[in-house]
């Protein structure tokens, strides 16, 4: 058998995908502390989504350029690591915790509530993006907070013992 | 009565207590790191010469430390496996990977006392001629990190990290590498391919062993967040006086993390196997005991991968008493002594610390599907055994909690949890998915028997009427494939 069409790329594309200077030069710091530069992958790819928002696929070329390897070996990393994303994202991002300990103090009923409150389907597995592309809402595995559940983190900021009325006020600042 | 004995947490969450050097420094921060690197080489009435770097070690060795990772291993051993003929470079790594489910101690360490830690790994890095050391910590704690930055510049800027650290002729310079999301970088060969920039797939051991072949295949040592505190303490107080904390071969303290159905979840610390878990669970100073009106049904003693206790198991141990008679013992599981080698000797782990306390509230078939879920989406996927067994698992714990069970499922779930581990696997994922599965079906079988035989009778009417479903299932356990997911 041969094949006849290629195999899908699931990157997406970033058209003039440009690393601005400052950001170029914290990369080439951050490379400086490994004395391999492949030890970089992760924090060049942490840098780039903080500033980009995804991964695209100019995105992977460009940190496999800068590490002098092959795209793959950045691709795999891209589609292995849950907290890259290779698509766009919202601009709020909610990550509940699923684990148990979690899931015993209310986690599923956090998520059900953020998902009804922004029209987002409670039952559907992996992340969800509202259509205005505002909010992004998934289920995380635990995030080591299981002392305060359940536990929730909005960007990049970690918030416990999350009430619905709680999730409400986190949601109205998201203005 | 029981009390937490709080060593490494004395001032976290004091009143006024910040992570910043200053504050640091007031509460005689470095201290400990500057007494270390004054020591003398020592002459012993032999004539052999014993370097300030083997006097630390001997001290740790001393100490009886154990990890407090999960795997509870002695860090003085682990620290002699270290190569160190080879020529090349040794390097240390802080494993702050913290995603064991049930766990947030070293976030507290990490987050509210930075500096600790620093001075711990320091003290480790000159211990074991370490120049380069890394602190791999989880990529969810972003803010964690900055914290790790801020506090690894103020210490630079104080001369107790950089060239020559306090005029001893000493460089160690400490770096943060964030990770991604994924459980699999905690152990610490997959942390070790994670660091250098590869998916976390854990290495095959032997040969792979840190000690020899870790970072860039260079010795390496990878130590827990709370064990590299520790060490600060161990060599504040030398290592004797340390290993006269908590009880023989479980020295020292520890910090549990208590969650679940508890009235006081949070984090204590404690002598090591001087509290008991029923002490842990009910007693005001730690638990205060479950919610009103609740019974006990499980414990998990040690983080998502410990086997689960059922209330009022009977645990039959043998023991060594004070006169060193070894005798054997049935206890509660409630009242084993929260230790290292107790909890193994029971079957299960103290593993991370972590206990998550089961109420009869809890669904508990719905309970272990929720952990394999964990396992299943953790996997790394190297190993078949594991990749596909968490799955096969996952599934049909799915089918049972979703109405579309069989009696039969719980000795399917054995039947799978009972042929991953047991050396199948590169590394110990293998155990820690199989473990909850094999005690939760073994200890709560009638449960799992029960949930499956009700959907069944449940089903027989309207489902006889259905070609497929009333055809005779085959006699081998096929992966649930079609399970609804």
């Amino acid at each position: 058998m041969t094949l006849t069409a290629p195999i899908p790329n699931p990157l997406q594309r970033w058209p003039g995908f440009a690393v601005p200077p400052a950001l170029e030069a914290e990369i080439d710091e951050v490379i400086s502390h490994y004395p391999q530069k492949r030890s970089a992958s992760l924090m060049v790819l942490h840098a780039l989504q903080e500033h980009f928002g995804w991964i695209s696929q100019e995105a992977v070329e460009w940190t496999a350029r800068k590490l002098e390897l092959q795209p793959i070996n950045i691709y795999e990393l891209v589609t292995f690591y849950p907290m890259f994303r290779a698509a766009p994202m919202g601009k709020y991002q909610i990550k509940i915790c699923r684990t148990l300990s979690c899931a015993l103090g209310g986690s599923h009923a956090l998520h059900r509530h953020f998902c009804e409150r922004l029209g987002l389907d409670p039952k559907k597995h992996g992340p969800q993006t509202t259509p205005d592309g505002r909010f992004t809402v998934e289920f995380v595995e635990c995030l080591a907070g299981c002392g305060t559940a359940p536990v929730m983190m909005l960007n990049d900021d970690f918030y416990e013992a999350v009430t619905p009325a709680k999730a409400d006020e986190l949601l109205a600042n998201c203005r | 009565m029981p009390s937490e004995h709080r060593l490494i947490l004395k001032h976290v969450d004091q009143p006024g207590y910040t992570p910043d050097i200053q504050c640091y420094l007031r509460h005689g921060g470095y201290e400990t790191l500057r007494k270390a690197l004054a020591l003398q080489p020592k002459t012993l009435p032999d004539g052999r010469v014993v370097s300030p770097q083997e006097q630390l070690r001997e001290e740790v060795m001393k100490s009886g430390l154990r990890g407090r990772g999960g795997a509870g291993f002695s860090c003085g051993l682990k620290w002699s496996f270290v190569d160190r003929r080879s020529g090349k470079p040794i390097y240390l790594i802080c494993n702050a990977d913290e995603s064991e489910p049930g766990t947030f101690k070293d976030k507290q360490i990490l987050y509210k006392d930075p500096h600790q830690l620093l001075e711990g790994m320091i003290l480790a890095s000159y211990a074991n001629d370490v120049h380069l050391a890394y602190i791999y910590i989880r990529g969810e704690f972003v803010e964690g990190a900055k914290i790790l930055n801020r506090a690894i510049a103020e210490a630079r800027a104080n001369n107790f990290l950089g060239k020559n650290i306090l005029g001893s002729g000493y460089d160690l310079e400490i770096y943060v590498h964030r990770g991604a999301g994924a459980y699999i970088c905690g152990e610490e060969t997959g942390l070790i391919e994670s660091l250098e920039g590869k998916r976390p797939y854990p290495r095959i051991k032997p040969p792979y062993f840190p000690a020899v072949l870790g970072l860039y295949m260079c010795p390496t040592i990878v130590n827990n967040v709370e064990t590299l505190a520790a060490v600060k303490h161990v060599i504040a107080m030398g290592g004797a006086e340390y290993a006269k904390l908590g009880t023989p071969n479980n020295t020292g303290t520890r910090i549990v993390c208590l969650s679940g159905h508890v009235r006081r979840p949070g984090y204590y610390e404690i002598e090591v196997g001087k509290v008991t878990l029923r002490e842990l669970i009910f007693d005001p100073a730690f638990g205060g005991g479950l919610p009103d009106g609740r019974q006990l049904k499980a414990v998990i003693p040690g983080g998502a991968s410990a086997k689960v206790f059922r209330a009022g198991e009977r645990i039959r141990l043998k023991r060594r008493g004070p006169d060193g008679r070894e005798t054997e013992q049935e206890l509660d599981m409630l009242d084993l002594p929260y230790d290292f080698d107790t909890l193994v000797a029971a079957g299960s782990m103290s593993g991370s610390g972590a206990i998550i306390v089961l109420d009869d509230s809890t669904d508990i078939v719905a309970a272990l599907a929720n952990l394999s879920d964990f396992f299943a989406h953790e996997s790394c996927g190297q190993c078949t055994p594991c990749r596909e067994g968490t799955l096969w698992m996952a599934k049909a714990l799915h089918r049972l909690t979703h109405g579309q069970g069989r009696a039969e499922d719980a000795d399917y779930l054995l039947h799978i949890a009972d042929n991953i581990p047991g050396g199948r696997t590169i590394c110990a994922f293998g155990e820690a998915c199989s473990w909850p599965v094999q005690s939760f079906v073994r200890k709560f079988k009638d449960e799992f028997i029960a949930r499956g035989a009700a959907v069944a009778a449940k089903q027989t009417t309207p489902l006889a009427e259905n070609e497929v479903a009333a055809a005779p299932r085959p006699q081998t356990a096929t992966p649930p494939l079609a399970a609804a997911h």
